[in-house]
């Protein structure tokens, strides 16, 4: 669904340090109503910073906040009956069920008992979970925990939601189905704050991004405007034997119409405006003693903006998906 | 009717999944028992003078049993975020905190009642003054709730709140006039009793079991009720300074 041009969510020169630390730094940014907005950046660039703030478990130290037209500045829980939250990590209660968990949350809200029983049983089976209903919230896999902990945050049906890396670290199967829902509600008109770190996520559901670095957003554009700016590019992944590490100064030296960047270990990335000619590159690698296993096309995606945009290497991002050991991008 | 909606669950919740649980109420009955026997037996005294101890033993059931697992399961939901999820919910940090604590008042409350229950088998009741007493015990109830919620949103670990808890609940014992009067303790250590909330409701107790007290009831009333607000407010103040940061 596209956003009816007010705004969800209107943030203006926020700012949040702890001690020396900054958290986010004099960022800006509005969410259309009914738009699905990403927030791109690596491990401790401030995305879960923001949402903190956003939602009132962090205290601004400057700035504006309002969400769903209400200024949420100075008093944080003014407009918490709009918004639901799925944070990073699963914030259910270990001893209850899942069943349990739910209803409760859903009387958070206020909800009437038979209203939350109903949309506890209705959400278990959206997720999948209704056989593991009974059972208790600490005996779930990562996974589930986590389908629960999206289900508890939209119990309440909120115009408004975050989601902060909700496929991260989570099976294949079920980050496609977290996804899948993410795009469902979208659909339905519910305005949608996704954090993520998976490139490929943020370029798959969302219709505008922001991508924020040490704390500042460096580029928040549409989807398809970011991804023009990479149209054109002629990308090819080379994979080789024994990389030297200054093997693609020396390529640049000898190839100045190509760029040369090392893309993550015994990989080259070589981009040109031009195609290029891979014999050349061959044979200078194996006078240097390195062979190439592999020469595969890439085609520019979101991750090259992301590079190209931020100077972040793509291998960084490669590596947190690594540690996160999950089916985000999948 | 929303916001009860939320206080109601949060505290039935709480019941059920901390205060309800056998080895809690377990422990509710026991330990009045066991400092009840200990103090008979310490002070050699008879049967008859159970109502000696019992503003004592009913003040240190009140006073174990709110803060024992108050500071335990904040601090341990807030470890395991679960009080996250408290705070998105829109209700009032005064309404959320006021159900946290709930459920550890009513425990403290029943407690309480467990000495008097057995001490109605021992000795005669019919001097106490019962309307002194039930309100008393209320207001010893929350008050020790609020020093409980106190000390565990100032610890941010589970053992930290118990040491907390410790640190403040074992000096009272004896500074407090349960079992020894604070005018029978040395006069420099007497400022230390009338700087803590259980003296004024254990004078409350003894009042009205023994009928003897050093200030007048309405005073230890007064007392008592500014020391609950304070508690809560300072409370509540801390965990928007060190929980919401």
């Amino acid at each position: 669904m596209k956003s009816d041009g007010s705004s969800a969510i209107e943030v203006a020169n926020l700012t949040k340090k702890y001690g020396e630390v900054v958290g986010v730094n004099d960022i800006s940014f509005q969410v259309g109503n009914g738009e699905l907005f990403g927030f791109l950046g690596p491990n401790g660039a401030g995305k879960t910073t923001t949402i903190n703030l956003l939602t009132g478990l962090a205290s601004l130290d400057a700035g504006a906040i309002k969400i769903g037209g209400i200024d949420c500045t100075r008093n944080p829980k003014a407009a918490q009956h709009l918004v639901g939250t799925v944070p990073d990590e699963s914030n259910l209660y270990p001893e209850l069920t899942g069943f349990e968990n739910l209803t409760f949350c859903a009387a958070l809200y206020g909800m009437r008992k038979n209203e939350r029983q109903q949309r506890a049983r209705e959400l278990l089976e959206t997720f999948s979970l209704t056989d593991a209903a009974d059972r208790k919230f600490a005996g779930y896999s990562k996974g589930m925990k986590r389908k629960l902990t999206f289900a508890a945050g939209i119990i309440h049906q909120p115009p408004i939601l975050f989601l902060d890396e909700p496929t991260t670290g989570i099976d294949v199967a079920s980050a496609r189905q977290v996804r899948q829902i993410i795009a469902n509600l979208h659909r339905q008109g519910t305005t949608v704050f996704l954090t993520t770190h998976y490139i490929e996520e943020a370029e798959r559901l969302c219709e505008r991004i922001a991508f924020i670095v040490k704390g500042k957003i460096v580029k928040i554009d549409g989807t398809t405007e970011l991804l023009q700016s990479v149209k054109g590019k002629n990308i090819l992944i080379l994979t080789v034997t024994n990389s030297e590490p200054n093997v693609t100064k020396g390529m640049a030296s000898v190839f100045p119409q190509y760029q040369f960047e090392p893309a993550a270990p015994n990989q080259i990335r070589v981009e040109s405006p031009e195609p290029v000619n891979i014999g050349p590159l061959t044979r200078f690698l194996e006078e240097k003693g390195i062979q190439v296993t592999e020469a595969r096309r890439h085609l520019p995606s979101l991750e090259d903006v992301f590079v190209q945009v931020t100077g972040i290497e793509a291998g960084l991002m490669m590596k947190e998906k690594e540690k996160a050991g999950g089916g985000g991008n999948q | 009717m929303k916001r009860w909606i939320a206080f109601s669950n949060i505290f039935a919740k709480d019941m059920r999944a901390y205060y309800l649980k056998p080895p809690n109420v377990s422990w509710g009955i026991i330990f009045p028992l066991a400092w009840t026997g200990m103090f008979f037996i310490r002070s050699g005294m008879g049967i008859e003078s159970v109502l000696e101890l019992l503003p004592g033993v009913v003040t240190i059931s009140i006073l174990f049993g709110t803060t024992s697992l108050l500071s335990v399961t904040l601090t341990f939901e807030r470890r395991n975020r679960s009080f996250e999820r408290l705070l998105l919910a829109p209700i009032s940090l005064e309404t959320l905190m006021l159900a946290k604590t709930s459920g550890a008042i009513l425990f403290g409350i029943v407690n309480a009642f467990i000495p008097i229950a057995i001490a109605a088998f021992l000795a005669d009741m019919s001097g106490i003054a019962w309307s002194l007493v039930v309100p008393a015990i209320i207001l010893i109830g929350i008050v020790s709730t609020f020093l409980g919620l106190f000390i565990s949103v100032s610890a941010s670990e589970v053992f930290e709140a118990q040491t907390f808890s410790n640190f403040f609940r074992f000096p009272m014992i004896f500074l407090c006039g349960l079992f020894f009067p604070v005018m029978s303790l040395p006069v420099y250590i007497r400022p230390l009793s009338f700087i803590l909330p259980v003296t004024y409701g254990v004078d409350i107790l003894h009042g009205a079991v023994n009928g003897e007290h050093i200030l007048s009831f309405t005073l230890d009333f007064i007392i008592l009720g500014a020391f609950c607000t304070v508690l809560f407010l300072l409370s509540l103040r801390n965990v928007k300074r060190r929980w919401i940061l």
